[in-house]
């Protein structure tokens, strides 16, 4: 039986001028195991919670009732109160009867009646409460960021710089991810590259930042604050300890056939290669589905010309298991696959390119070496279209139903790069709307329609058609208009919807993060934690969030590290105590609760169970208390009750209940 | 039958479940911002609508509830991500049972409620409070078979 | 074919395949055999096939699994639902498992033979298209499918969707709307819904027989007999507490439920139990995609997933009592 004190506020007026304050002591005091109760004018200040130091050092209570404001001001107030007067803060209960009774009820007789229910049903949770104590965990002190782009650079040199150790997993051989693919940026025009690099060689030579390229995440247990992760680092068939980094044996490479990554499959490479020429590290990888001396044992030139002796062909995959106290997902984004829109003639004609293709013919590195031609013939084309929301913003299966985001504002880059460098060429755009939110953004679009001439049609491309003299016939409709137009043009960009790397979605489930329909991962709140995933330490920067540019990411970037600062700063986390409990007795070990957690927070063990005298070997379910935040979704779907809410259990509320409407 | 001893009128008793992150502060919002609804709902604080058990609900009518609201973040808007998903399916299965045994659907409800929607938890609770002022006592969910009335 | 599965299961107890048989054994009359375990081929003379065979072992294999060895189970192809949604919880071990699928042809119903008014009987034989009942009074000839039991009536088809192998000819007896029941209750007012319910679960005697068929209901210890819950009652201390345990019963299993049609076989009050089940299967069927609990091992229940643009729960108003 516990010794409950209840204390009852005036709140000055507040409470007082449409409650009998007096009436809600005198029966509340009559309640069963209520031994002390008093009202007081402001319960919230020194000298009220001096009362409830008084009285339990008095009464011996064990139980707290505060009939006052509502428990999302001051709840935690009076439970370090009780702490201070020697009881387990989690022995508080707040009936409110500020917000929810007084201040909406101007009838003192219905005021009162309701406060007293309302002390009432605290009282009977309070009788039913248990002591809760937080858990503490450790907290190991260096974080793990998953890709080496803008995103995943930009997160690990901050927190670098917060004085955490970093390490950067990139499944590539060089980090830089997309925005070493492209050639300028909106809406300043930098190069890309230009503004980039510096980061990339910041990162690398970062004391307190490791990089692992060429590099998977393959395992990941744990929780917040303490991960375990396995890193596959696979073969790159070179010591980068001896490698300097001099070219000799690409250029001696006698398989130079490979479609080369970087440059989107538009250019070749050799098989043992640096994806391009900035990449860090500059240490080359063999890919040994190309290369000669792997598929037929002869060769070996690369190894002779090599005067460093860097080339190792028995080189094997490195599984490093490290601990981290944070991950931060930098997945990126790749375009969609086109293969579904045949209407646009991109598996027929070399003309027809997505805009991250073209990003690679606009650059001095790339297979034209910056020349702007067709990529059929190498002649200086007349007139380009553009398509815009090629994917984005589909109603089909084929595409994606959201807005890519970045399509209106690279598609005007490229429109008045083009007009810039050849004022002879035409350029045409087709679009659905031009979204062009941001700084600068609009007057950048203006400035390409008005000062570049670039000709914006509204209305969507049909069909685009290679012609026999080489020519591609682009079909469309001109909504403004209303009429249906054909024009030929020499070359057809497809502004291509993004979507999350593919390798997000194993990663994910590794993570027990959630994901959307998507695929991008979900936000722990969309407005008030956007940079946080549901699962507790595991932090999200850049396009694996959802699309944005490259000022969005790198804002994120920053966001998601200051949030895996904040985490890493703390030498022990205190988890919450309020969270699910599983009687092992009960249990039936079904996963009906692990499968509605959005936490991961559960798991199964085969434990020796004692059930009155039977001893067998059950599946029980276990949570982890680092990971639970408390929903009680799994209590409800547990169908035996085993699960029960520690703070919030089946009994306490059901004694709530009993007593409103008793 | 709760009959205010005055008046002789119908006084029920409703139940409101509200969960701790959205629509408790929306109730409390509705409370400082003086926006009135009757005295005959009480809230029970729980920290998701994902939180409310069926037989929760089924205890508050067994009890002499002659109404049960539940009130959620709205969809999308789950502090816990997925709640109020699972809450959702949950309470259409058992409000269409209870239709199905031939309670009045109107004793049952479930409104999405955020921490701003002062005025949308004020509004909702007259509206469900007039609903069940309507329907009249709540005599289905008791069984009258033993009874003399 | 009792005999193809007696012979069956000798070889199988014989080469040490499985250590023992669960099926169903002679009662003390042909309509009513009972659950049981066989451990030796002598013990496997009692083992009985017939059309009363209707008990589903899935459940018994809960227990079936903790114990050493494998276990040879007969189900019925209704009854491989059952097995797989106890698989998916992980209540069953495959591997304690040797399943035989057995043919079904429909089973049946004694209390509809007795209610053609007959008594006094003193055996049942027959064929799989009609039985010869033998009485005090003289041989009675039924045909079967006017006395298959209700859930035959709305077979779920003929294929076994668990087994190790199969043995015997099955038929899907479907002849009816499976939701047929449901609907006409869903067509009655508010009124008439109530006082059928009423009608119905007044006869409820609380022996709890529908829980403990159910192989759905296989919770170690029931939140109906949990001090956890507040909710310890065995016998009803309110009028109210039958409905509250019929309720929460159907939604217990609302999703897993495979509509195997036990708790109405089984109630000695002849309670249509099915009516609640059904009536989740029918809701979670439109609002949320066709579902059959059991189908698969690896499919996720309608109640642990959702879509965004779910239906919101004032649908049931919408909808209105039709």
């Amino acid at each position: 039986m516990q010794r409950i004190g209840v204390f009852v506020c005036h709140c000055g007026s507040n409470i007082a001028a449409t409650v009998d304050v007096k009436k809600v002591v005198e029966m509340a005091a009559r309640e069963p195991s209520v031994v002390h109760a008093e009202d007081y004018p402001y319960m919230c200040s020194e000298a009220g919670q001096a009362k409830i130091a008084q009285a339990v050092a008095e009464k011996g209570l064990t139980g707290i009732v505060v009939c006052s404001c509502s428990p999302r001001m001051h709840e935690a107030t009076f439970r370090k109160a009780a702490e201070r007067a020697g009881i387990n803060p989690f022995m508080v209960e707040i009936a409110n009867i500020r917000e929810h009774c007084s201040w909406i009820h101007k009838n003192i007789e219905e005021g009162t009646e309701k406060a007293i229910i309302l002390a009432r049903a605290a009282i009977a949770k309070v009788n039913l409460n248990a002591p809760l104590f937080p858990g503490e965990s450790r907290v190991t002190k260096r974080a793990l960021v998953i890709g080496g782009g803008i995103a995943g650079i930009q997160s690990a040199l901050d927190i670098a710089d917060a004085g955490y150790e970093v390490d950067i997993v990139e499944k590539t051989p060089s980090i830089g991810g997309r925005m070493a693919q492209l050639d300028k940026t909106f809406p300043t025009l930098d190069c890309s590259a230009c503004i980039l690099t510096p980061k990339m060689v910041e990162a690398a030579a970062h004391e307190k930042i490791r990089i692992y390229t060429y590099s998977e995440v393959e395992k990941i247990s744990g929780f917040v604050g303490d991960f375990t992760v396995d890193i596959r680092k696979k073969a790159r068939s070179i010591d980068a300890t001896k490698c300097t980094g001099c070219g000799v044996c690409q250029e001696k490479c006698h398989s130079k056939k490979s479609l080369s990554e970087f440059n989107r499959g538009l250019g070749t490479r050799s098989a043992i290669y640096t994806p391009f020429a900035q990449a860090i590290p500059n240490v080359p990888v063999i890919d040994r589905e190309a290369c000669i001396k792997f598929k037929t044992g002869k060769c070996g030139v690369c190894a002779k010309v090599c005067a460093a002796g860097a080339i190792d062909y028995e080189q094997k995959d490195e599984i490093i298991t490290e601990k981290y106290g944070a991950i931060v997902v930098a997945t990126g984004f790749d375009t969609i696959k086109l293969d579904k829109y045949d209407e646009y003639a991109y598996n027929q004609s070399k003309d027809v390119i997505t805009s991250l293709e073209l990003e690679r013919v606009m650059n001095a590195a790339g297979p034209t070496k910056g020349h702007l031609e067709r990529l059929s013939d190498g002649k200086h084309p007349e007139h380009i279209v553009f398509v815009q929301c090629v994917g984005s913003r589909c109603s089909d299966e084929r595409g994606k139903p959201y807005c890519s985001k970045i399509c209106c504002m690279y598609t005007a880059k490229h429109a008045m790069l083009i007009r810039d460098k050849y004022p002879d060429v035409k350029v045409t755009v087709f679009y659905i709307d031009v979204r062009t939110p941001g700084k600068n953004f609009d007057e950048f679009y203006r400035r390409a329609v008005e000062e570049y001439g670039v000709n914006y049609i509204k209305g969507q491309v049909g069909k685009v058609a290679p012609q026999p003299d080489g020519s591609l016939l682009v079909q469309a409709s001109d909504l403004l208009d209303n009429k249906q137009i054909k024009l030929k043009a020499d070359m057809v960009v497809l502004a291509t919807a993004i979507e999350p790397d593919p390798s997000v979605r194993p990663l994910a489930t590794m993570l027990t993060a959630s994901i959307d329909t998507n695929n991008f991962l979900t936000e722990a709140h969309p407005k008030l934690r956007p940079v946080e995933s549901p699962t507790a330490g595991i932090f999200l920067s850049g396009v694996c969030q959802g699309p944005k540019d490259i000022p969005e990411t790198v804002a994120q970037a920053g966001a998601a590290a200051v949030k895996a600062i904040g985490l890493l700063a703390k030498d022990k986390l205190t988890t919450n105590p309020c969270t699910a409990k599983a009687d092992e007795l009960l249990c039936n070990g079904c996963s009906t609760c692990a499968n509605v957690c959005p936490y991961g927070a559960i798991s199964y063990e085969t434990k020796l169970i004692n059930d009155h005298g039977i001893r067998e070997d059950r599946r029980v379910a276990v949570v982890n208390n680092a990971l639970c935040q408390g929903c009680g979704a799994c209590t409800v779907a547990c169908p035996s009750g085993a699960m029960d809410l520690q703070g919030f259990s089946n009994r306490q509320i059901i004694a709530e209940v009993d007593a409103i409407c008793r | 039958m709760p009959v205010n001893e005055k008046t002789g009128e119908f006084t029920p008793k409703i139940v409101a479940f509200c969960c701790n992150w959205c629509s408790y502060a929306g109730a409390d919002l509705a409370g400082s911002s003086r926006l009135a609804y009757p005295a005959e709902v009480k809230i029970i604080r729980v920290p998701c609508s994902c939180r409310v058990n069926p037989m929760f609900i089924l205890r508050a009518f067994e009890k002499g509830a002659d109404g049960v609201i539940i009130c959620g973040c709205h969809p999308g808007d789950c502090h816990y991500s997925t709640g109020n998903y699972y809450a959702r399916r949950r309470m259409t299965l058992l409000f269409s049972m209870l239709d199905y045994l031939g309670v009045e659907s109107g004793r049952t409800r479930v409104e999405w409620v955020s921490a701003a929607e002062g005025v949308k938890f004020s509004t909702t609770m007259n509206e469900f409070a007039a609903k069940i002022h309507e329907l009249g006592p709540n005599v289905r969910l008791e069984d009258l078979r033993c009874k003399n009335n | 074919m009792q005999e193809q599965l007696i012979n069956r299961a000798k070889e199988l107890l014989a080469d040490g395949t499985v250590v023992r048989v669960l099926g169903w054994r002679r009662g003390d009359m042909d309509y009513n055999p009972e659950v049981a375990y066989f451990n030796s081929a002598d013990e496997l003379n009692d083992f009985v096939y017939n059309g009363f065979c209707g008990a589903n072992l899935s459940k018994y294999m809960i227990e079936a699994s903790k114990l050493e060895g494998r276990t040879l189970v007969f189900l019925k192809p209704c009854d491989t639902y059952s097995f797989n949604q106890l698989l998916t919880e992980h209540r069953v071990d495959r591997d304690k498992a040797y399943i035989i699928g057995v043919g079904c042809r429909g089973k049946l119903d004694i209390e509809k033979i007795k209610a053609q008014g007959i008594t006094g009987i003193t055996g049942i034989t027959g064929t799989p298209d009609a039985v010869k009942v033998s009485t005090i009074y003289g041989d009675f000839d039924i045909a079967c499918k006017d006395i298959r039991l209700e859930r035959c009536h709305v077979c779920k088809g003929k294929e076994h969707r668990v087994y190790d192998e199969l043995i015997g000819e099955s038929a899907d007896t479907r002849d009816a709307d499976r939701m047929a029941g449901v609907e006409a209750i869903e067509a009655m007012s508010p009124e008439e819904k109530f006082a059928f319910f009423r009608a119905e679960l007044s006869k409820c005697i609380r022996c709890n027989a529908c829980r403990n068929v159910c192989p759905a209901c296989s919770c170690r210890k029931c939140v109906f007999d949990s001090t956890k819950f507040d909710s310890a009652q065995k016998a009803n201390t309110t009028s109210f507490e039958e409905k509250m345990f019929h309720i929460i019963r159907a939604f217990h299993v609302a999703g897993r439920c495979t509509d195997c049609g036990e708790c109405s076989r089984v109630c000695p009050q002849g309670i249509p139990l099915h009516l609640f089940n059904r009536k989740f299967i029918k809701d979670i069927n439109e609002l949320y995609g066709d579902y059959q609990a059991g189908e698969s091992a690896d499919q996720r229940a309608p109640l642990v997933s959702y879509t965004f643009e779910d239906a919101e729960p004032g649908i049931v108003s919408e909808r209105g009592s039709k």
